[in-house]
């Protein structure tokens, strides 16, 4: 393949991952987020 | 049981992506080893990931309005963030494509920009979701633009056929387009397959997250109720 082929053939499976990757990696900061949530909101419930 | 289905699926995916990968490089004709079949890999089976989900979230949205059951909004949600994701994909790499078979990155004909505004619209979909806090109100409201975002889908699908556009005219031989090599259009399909698989995974995540939620905001009126 030429180096332009390349480049472009790159830039679109890069692009392509790269939103999956972001998208699951900001799933996983959601779930983190939403699990310390739950426990607070647990401990607080327990106090009462 | 669940977790275990989803890293089935995702294994499955990431397998089904390599294996793709294996075949269109190693194994497909010269012909293929193109930029312009490559992108084409990953494109529309991207568009048909995207175009599955915005379908299913028009089921969802009519189960919604049907039953008034909101875990199927709830879904539908999750569905459509997922489908989002993968519409981001093809209009990106429809992009990249443009810029390497036309010269130019964008260009306002009837298949792009329905697409566009296809994206926008289930983008709105988000946005709208998280405007309106009643969740009843919010649910009927993100129903029916799902089901007018799923009429623009049909528009999206039809306007190579519609309209004389810059974007190529049907190739798949199911749109009776027979623009591809023998064997040359399977890796799409396996490939579509593939981010099926990825795109279930992140909808069950997505899902998960949304019983936290609501495990959250009953504890929060449990607390409030003392």
């Amino acid at each position: 393949m030429e180096p332009r082929e390349f480049q472009f053939v790159f830039a679109g499976f890069v692009v392509a991952w790269l939103i999956v990757m972001i998208y699951a990696l900001t799933l996983g900061l959601r779930e983190r987020r939403l699990r310390k949530e739950l426990d607070r909101v647990r401990k607080m419930v327990e106090k009462r | 049981m669940r977790e275990k289905i989803m890293y089935l699926l995702a294994a499955a995916g990431i397998g089904l992506v390599t294996w793709t990968l294996y075949k269109v490089w190693f194994v497909l004709p010269k012909e293929a080893n193109v930029a312009a079949y490559q992108i084409l890999y990953f494109h529309v089976p991207a568009a048909f990931t995207a175009f599955t989900g915005f379908f299913t979230a028009l089921v969802l949205s009519g189960l919604y309005l049907g039953t008034g059951n909101l875990r199927y909004d709830a879904l539908a949600a999750g569905v459509v963030e997922v489908a989002l994701a993968f519409a981001s994909i093809n209009l990106i790499t429809g992009m990249i494509w443009a810029r390497y078979a036309w010269g130019i990155w964008w260009t306002w004909d009837a298949r792009l920009t329905s697409m566009l505004t296809c994206w926008l619209i289930y983008a709105g979909y988000l946005i709208l979701r998280r405007a309106i806090d009643e969740p009843t109100q919010r649910a009927r409201l993100s129903a029916f633009l799902a089901i007018l975002g799923c009429v623009d889908v049909g528009f999206v699908y039809k306007s190579i056929e519609w309209f004389r556009t810059q974007h190529p005219s049907p190739v798949l031989s199911i749109r009776s387009g027979g623009g591809m090599g023998p064997g040359m259009e399977t890796p799409i399909y396996w490939n579509w397959l593939a981010m099926l698989c990825l795109g279930t995974v992140l909808v069950m995540v997505r899902m998960r997250q949304e019983e936290i939620s609501r495990e959250i905001d009953s504890l929060r009126r449990l607390a409030h109720a003392y």
